[in-house]
């Protein structure tokens, strides 16, 4: 029993930095139609700007208090990540919208084997480790809780709630959804609709950068290949749980996680991605929308 | 600015890829006026509407606009000069609840005014306060009009653009919506520009009103000499009175 609540505690742990990554995936497909997907690489540049914002730091102020640099490697990789991928979507997206549709799909992976060549160009092909930054670990009733899971499930939550909170209570939320449910008639309301999809794609980037650095803090190493398998991961938690829907992302993330986890823990590790991915293969023959996503048809 | 139309339409054609569907319009629209646009279907009628507000754009001519040429300006910005529509087929948001749709149409002022605002049209149309939480999607054909209507009057229109705002609706709520376009017009001298099938409702109600056939004017006048006038009785008025 303790075994299983202690892989619970992982799982749940993966799975909030698959959702927060999903999050960006389904924003984007929601707004635009398309998967962008640079979205894994952009998750993976937050972790490396994390990294070196930790170098930094650490090499100037050698006694800087931890929570203090993790909050300072949270908001530049937000920036930078944020500033990337509204970059990408201006260069290399807005002029193809309005061609077919196969069109920014290609160039979105164009993009994603640039950006992670870029970083391996730069950064350099190895792990790049970090010391660990948050060791303590808690012992509740047997299960061995770190202060990193901790952080990881609470920043989740808070940023989700704020998000949450943006997309349903704000004017820049509410341009968000009409955009994405009619974006001529967003136009006619005076929605600057390119302006609303670019603020998109930072918020959706902003999100990853956190999941990146997260991610960086839980493993201790970051590489330049980082983008791909958690950048598809987090892809078939947007599916899994309905391409589009918000929820949906967080609850196809955590079941993501929670499967690989109780998969490695109870089968072969080797199988866990097999696993995975038979899982939503099998949901989406039964329900292709995915869990919280909507059928297509809708009264208009 | 005086003697000068508040909006003024030249010359314009508007092509779907290389179908033309608009071929040379002309149309002046006074401050205070209504004016309407009936036609047959296909005429090109919402075409224009949509032309007026840049989508699609005018391919030639231009769209003068408080003396301002407002022909390749972005859509958002023709509707932040106050121009609002209520376009072909409603568009509503679908999951977005009633009230959330308004609150969209208010978005210019960013719902400085919304409070105030949305309690004349609730009080303008009541079905609207009864459906507030629901979502747009589940409205009837008739309640989606209404609130279509709402919405653009929701951004204190300069100029109001009405696309068949009779579309589906039954005939009682119709005179109350045509009723309540005069009375807007009277007391707060809101200038309306209207495109109607329901021709004869359209003609009693207008100022002026432009006939189009295939993409062009072909007749315009008073509201009153239209009616009078054979031609148009005949094409769109006898045996399609309401």
């Amino acid at each position: 029993m303790e075994y299983f609540i202690q892989q619970l505690v992982n799982g749940l742990t993966l799975g909030s930095i698959y959702g927060m990554i999903a999050i960006g995936y389904t924003m984007v497909y929601g707004i635009i139609g398309m998967i962008n997907f640079a979205h894994g690489d952009i998750f993976m540049l937050g972790g490396f700007a994390a990294l070196i914002v930790f170098l930094i730091l650490t090499g100037l102020f050698a006694g800087i208090p931890v929570v203090v640099a993790l909050l300072i490697m949270l908001i530049v990789a937000m920036l930078m990540a944020g500033l990337w991928n509204w970059t990408i979507e201006k260069v290399a997206y807005r002029p193809l919208r309005g061609s077919f549709r196969l069109a920014p799909l290609i160039t979105a992976i164009g993009m994603s084997i640039a950006l992670s060549n870029f970083i391996q160009v730069t950064q350099g092909p190895r792990n790049k480790p970090i010391p660990p930054l948050v060791s303590s670990v808690y012992n509740v009733f047997g299960i061995s809780i770190s202060l990193k899971q901790i952080i990881i499930i609470l920043i989740t939550v808070v940023l989700l709630s704020v998000f949450w909170y943006i997309v349903h209570r704000t004017p820049l939320g509410r341009a968000q959804r009409a955009t994405e449910q009619d974006r001529k008639m967003a136009a006619l309301l005076g929605v600057d609709v390119d302006r609303t999809i670019s603020v998109t794609f930072v918020m959706g980037a902003a999100l990853a950068a956190v999941a990146g650095t997260m991610y960086l803090m839980y493993y201790g190493v970051v590489v330049f290949t980082d983008g791909f398998i958690p950048g598809v991961k987090a892809f078939t938690a947007a599916v899994l749980g309905g391409i589009g829907s918000l929820p949906g992302a967080v609850l196809g993330g955590l079941l993501i996680g929670l499967i690989e986890s109780l998969w490695s823990a109870y089968f072969t590790i080797a199988y866990k991605d097999v696993a995975t991915f038979s899982i939503l293969a099998i949901v989406l023959i039964f329900k292709p929308s995915g869990i919280l996503g909507r059928p297509e048809v809708e009264k208009v | 600015m005086s003697g000068q139309p508040l909006l003024k339409v030249q010359a314009v054609e508007t092509f779907y890829g290389n179908i033309r569907a608009l071929g040379g319009v002309d149309v002046e629209v006074n401050k205070g006026e209504i004016v309407s646009l009936i036609g047959a279907n296909g005429a090109g009628k919402s075409t224009l509407m949509m032309t007026i507000c840049g989508s699609p754009h005018a391919r030639h001519g231009s769209v003068i606009f408080e003396g301002r040429d407002i022909t390749q300006m972005p859509t958002h910005e023709i509707a932040r000069l106050r121009i609002a529509q209520s376009p072909e087929g409603r568009r509503i948001f679908p999951r977005m609840t009633v009230y959330e749709n308004l609150q969209m149409g208010a978005g210019l002022d960013n719902l400085k005014y919304f409070s105030e605002d949305v309690e004349k049209i609730f009080k303008l149309f009541p079905r609207l306060k009864e459906r507030q939480a629901q979502r747009g999607g589940t409205l009837s054909g008739g309640e989606q009009q209404m609130l279509s209507i709402g919405r653009a009057l929701m951004a204190r229109p300069k100029l109001l653009l009405l696309d068949e705002p009779s579309l589906g609706l039954a005939p009682l709520i119709v005179k109350g919506i045509f009723e309540a376009i005069k009375k807007l017009n009277k007391e707060e001298g809101l200038t309306v520009f209207l495109v109607e099938q329901n021709a004869f409702a359209a003609l009693k109600l207008s100022d002026r009103a432009y006939v189009m056939v295939n993409g062009k004017v072909t007749m315009s006048g008073s509201g009153k000499d239209l009616l009078a006038n054979p031609e148009v009785r005949a094409a769109y008025l006898e045996g399609g009175r309401h």
